[in-house]
Formats: structure tokens, sequence, C-alpha cells
């Protein structure tokens, strides 16, 4: 069961402004651990935002990306678009949450 | 006005004063009751915040002679405590061995890869942790080394500026050994003293100071 | 512009700027703050803050109650301004205690979890997981506010001396105190900068800055973890979570550090 994001979108001049904020731990599967074992790969693959049930984004992540992964991505939008991000990792494992543009 | 300029000498004396305290770390909290040893309530809380873990034991809370005096830093820094502080220093000195083959340089590549390394003696090492220098984390060395500190002054062109006599092998293998036979409270880990480093590895690290090939001295 | 004096303006910035010994402003620290603050915008603590807060007012524990009575000295549930407060003494455990003492006494006392298990669970797991979170989300609610410990109490006062103590007490195989590193200004381990946690304004940093999120391992620590981690480094050994060292060493630093801004939940390398 994996923790909630913290989703932070703005509105200005017509283009919102999306923070999203993910607990992930990104394992890239080339660290070891203290016993010199390689810890299994882990980290999130696929991601798409949807405002009001049309896509504004979607983005394809590798094992580069840290831990915790933040993400800032901007589009044509307005106040009051209601916001689903979801991301799909390595493991079949699923998380959406939702927001509301300020 | 004499009253006025007597005034004004005293503020500005006591200005001085009050400058010169800021600027010591001893003036900065309020006066604490004695710092002596047997003040139990301080050590039962000292002992009791502490467990042993891995390699570290609980062992390591007990204090030298040397430890208990630069403790205290208004003992140390009072009258008795600067002519204790020479005792505290001969008797450093005293205990120091020169190096068992009589050699004092050893491979100054080794020594740059002793001065780099931080590691060992935690709880989180093991006693197989090859245990390094952590001299970077006080002293710029090879100027190239960017990542230093500046805790210690910089040993950029030791051997250059200093040549090799036999007074200065001496000297640096001392400070080395035990840094605390010059300076009594000096910051400096006492490195054979302590057991932290071995002969061999002091000598390496004599060598990227002292051999004139090493890059120290470019 | 075309390419070509795009391209020799970009060499000669390189050139100029690629020198240790430059013209050029980037210096390692200011090149460090800079990416400390294109960081800042999403810093992972607030997913703690935001788990944090789930867990002040979730049931729990035995006695299956949720934290939100908890007194972290200015009254029940009281979250906001409290952090900027601690360590202090409270009547009813008649004791002086920092945050994660306290919450290992709510967490005892309200919701029947007793405090060895926090105690005795490993950093960022288990019981030690939980009270993180809630440290994030409680100091949260003091961000921007000045530190204000009051230490007018003989038991807060006696702290502070027993702090001070340990403060310049050395020993182990190293001769370290935390003076050794913490008691001048302008010094550095590494490219590290040290504050002078006997200054004010180097122990507000310091005591205003943790609980942090590092992002050089990824994790959400505690003033107690920090504080444990420091004394490893010193080659001391374990500091015993929450014991009265512990709170001693945060009171001598939280009260050096009164008027300084609580700028926590921080970002740390």
């Amino acid at each position: 069961m994996s923790d909630p994001m913290r989703i932070r979108a703005t509105e200005k001049d017509g283009i919102v402004d999306v923070k999203i904020l993910m607990k992930h731990d990104m394992e890239t599967g080339l660290r070891k651990d203290a016993s010199g074992q390689a810890i299994p790969a882990w980290f999130i693959t696929h991601l798409y935002v949807k405002a009001q049930n049309k896509e504004v984004f979607r983005a394809h992540f590798g094992s580069a990306v840290s831990k915790d992964p933040f993400l800032n991505f901007k589009y044509r939008g307005a106040k009051g678009d209601q916001l689903m991000v979801h991301w799909t990792d390595t493991k079949g494992d699923e998380r959406a949450d939702e927001a509301l543009v300020v | 006005m004499p009253e006025f300029k007597k005034f004004f000498r005293v503020l500005l004396g006591l200005g001085a004063v009050i400058i010169a305290c800021q600027t010591s770390p001893f003036c900065q909290a309020q006066p604490v009751k004695t710092q002596a040893p047997e003040n139990p309530p301080f050590k039962e809380i000292f002992q009791k915040g502490f467990r042993s873990q891995g390699i570290a034991s609980i062992d390591r809370l007990t204090q030298d002679a040397n430890q208990i005096f630069c403790s205290d830093p208004r003992r140390a820094q009072s009258a008795a405590g600067m002519k204790e502080a020479r005792m505290i220093e001969q008797r450093n000195l005293e205990s120091i061995k020169a190096p068992t083959d009589g050699v004092y340089l050893g491979d100054w590549r080794n020594g740059e890869k002793i001065a780099q390394s931080g590691r060992g003696l935690t709880w989180s090492d093991v006693p197989e942790t090859p245990v390094g220098g952590g001299c970077y984390n006080c002293h710029q060395i090879d100027e190239h080394e960017i990542a230093y500190g500046n805790l210690g002054p910089s040993l950029w062109h030791y051997g250059k500026n200093r040549g090799s006599s036999k007074e200065v092998l001496i000297y640096t293998w001392n400070r080395i050994s035990n840094a605390k036979a010059y300076n009594a409270c000096s910051q400096m880990p006492r490195f054979a003293h302590s057991q932290i480093l071995t002969e061999k590895q002091i000598q390496d690290l004599m060598a990227l100071l002292l051999d004139p090939n090493s890059a120290v001295n470019q | 512009m075309n390419i070509r004096s795009k391209l020799r303006r970009v060499a000669l910035g390189v050139s100029l700027c690629g020198s240790f010994l430059s013209v050029c402003a980037q210096t390692p620290n200011e090149e460090i703050a800079k990416y400390r603050e294109m960081l800042a915008d999403g810093n992972p603590a607030e997913l703690y803050e935001m788990a944090g807060e789930d867990l002040w007012k979730t049931p729990a524990g035995p006695k299956y109650t949720s934290l939100q009575a908890c007194d972290l000295g200015l009254g029940a549930g009281v979250v906001d301004g409290a952090a900027a407060r601690l360590p202090r003494y409270f009547a009813d455990t008649q004791r002086v205690q920092d945050l994660e003492s306290r919450l290992m006494t709510c967490m005892e006392s309200l919701q029947g979890i007793p405090e060895a298990n926090v105690v005795n669970a490993n950093f960022g797991e288990g019981s030690k997981k939980t009270i993180a979170a809630l440290v994030a989300y409680i100091v949260a609610h003091s961000k921007g506010m000045k530190i204000h410990v009051s230490g007018a109490h003989p038991e807060e006062k006696r702290m502070y001396a027993l702090g001070k103590e340990a403060f310049f007490y050395q020993s182990g195989p190293y001769d370290f105190a935390c003076a050794s590193c913490h008691s001048a200004d302008g010094k550095r381990i590494r490219l590290q900068d040290l504050p002078n946690l006997l200054t004010r304004s180097g122990a507000s940093f310091a005591w205003g800055s943790w609980p942090a999120y590092r992002v050089s391992n990824g994790e959400f620590w505690t003033m107690q973890q920090r504080l444990n981690d420091c004394l490893r480094q010193q080659r001391m050994p374990y500091l015993v979570y929450g014991s009265d060292l512990s709170i001693a060493l945060s009171m001598f630093l939280a009260k050096n550090a009164n008027g300084g801004e609580m700028l926590a939940p921080g970002l740390k390398r």
C-alpha cells in the first residue's frame, strides 16, 4: 500500500503549473545492501495526468529518476480543473491521487 | 568635561571587553558549576546516555588525563592550566615511538589514499574496515583536491617548504603520531598513540608530505 | 547571435569558470546553495508531514486512541507553535522533554504503545518511522516562527548546564567533543560548513533546520537521529534515543538558538 502523492496545481493566465511529489523508493537495481547483495529494481515506469478525463501529461520513467520523485510541468487549463495523477511501477503496483487546480 | 571623558573611557573599555568576549567561544553561555570529573550527576547522565554498539564500546567514554584537561576550557586557559598543558605536552612527546625499522618515508601514493579515506572505528564499521586518516577532513594537502576542510592548516608544499632534515622528519612523525605533544589541546587526533593508524600508514603519510616526488611537493 | 559567437561565449565562460581560482562568483558553496534552492520546491519532507497528520488524527495502539489529546506544551492537541518551544519542562512527567520524547510519552499514555517499542526500533523503521512522520507534521506547524525556549525552570537550567558540559566532553579514540568542530566561526569539514553552535546564528541554523530530508540517502532524519549520527562520526558509542543526555544536548542547542527562525522541515544534502 503506497503513500499518497502531494499535488499542487495553480493557474495563472491560462497556464496551470502542476507540482507533484511522489513517495517511491525508485530502486535502480544496481545498489548493493550491507551484505553485498544487489537490491532488486523497483521503480515507477509510467505516469499520466488527466484533467477532467482528458490526458494532459504522460511520461515514461526509467531507473535514473531519483527516490521520492518531484515532477513539475505546465499545461493550458483553468481554475477548477479536476486533476488525476496515476503511476504504475515495475512490480505492477499503481497509485492514483486527485487534486483541484486553484 | 572630565567626568564625561572618564565615563566614555570606561564605556570604551567595557566595549572592548565585550567584543573580546564575543569572539571567544568560552564566554558564550552561562557560567557552569565545577567541571570536576567527579561531578556525579553529569557522569551518571552521560553514562546512561550511551550504549555499546558494534566496535564502539562504552569504554570509549572513559577519559584519559589529556582529555579531562581539554574538556574544561576555562581550566585549560588559566595560568595554572597553561603550566599543566606544558607537562601534558612533555608526557605526550616522551611517549612517542620512532619507527621500528628506522624508516620515516613510505609510499606517497598510498599516503594519498589514506589521507582521502575517512573510514573506520565508528559503530557502523566492522573490525575489518580499513581505517583511514581522514586528513582531508581538516587539511588542504594536494591542491588538486578541492574538497578539503579548514580546521587545520594547509599542507600543500609541506616538504618543499621545509626540506627533509632529520629534525623535520622527527617533528612531522611526532605531529602525526601524537599532535598533542606540541599543543596539549590540539584538535588533531593522536593517530599512533590512540592506535588509529599503523606505523606503515604513518610512513606513507610522511611520504605524501615529505617525499620530493610526492604530488604535494610539485 | 550566430552559433559561432554563442559557442565562443560558452567556451570563454567555461574556461573562466572552470578553473578553481576563477573570476566567477560560482564557488562550490554557492553552487550547492543554488541546487538547494531548486530542490526546496519539492521537498519530500512534505510527504512525511502528510503521513504525520494522518498518524496524529488516526486512532492506534492497544488503547485505540488518536494523539489529538497530546499536550506538547501549549495545551492538549495544540500543534501550532509547539515545536518552537521545545525542549521544556513538563509538570506531568516532571522532566525536561524534547519533541520526540514527548511524543513517546503521549503514545504510551494515550495509545498504550510502550516507550521501549520506540526506543528499540531502528531509525526509519516501525515506531521510529511513525515518530519521524509525526515530528515532520508538528515541526511544520512551527515553520517560520521564532525559536522560543524558556530555560527559566530550574530543571531546564540544569539540563542546559549538563548539555554544555557534554558539548565540551572529549573522549574516544579521536579525542573529539562537539566543541572540537562546532566552537569557532568559518570552519568546515571537507566542504561541509560547520556551524558555530556556541553562537546564536550557528545554533539557530543547526537547531532550526532539523528535522530534514536528506537527499543523499533519501531519508527523513529527526533531531535525535542527527545527534546520534554526529556522535557516531565522533567515534563515540551509540546515543540512547530519548535519553536525558540527548535532551540535555538539545536543550543546550535550542537555548543558544533562541530568537532564530524555525526553518524545519528542512532539506539537506
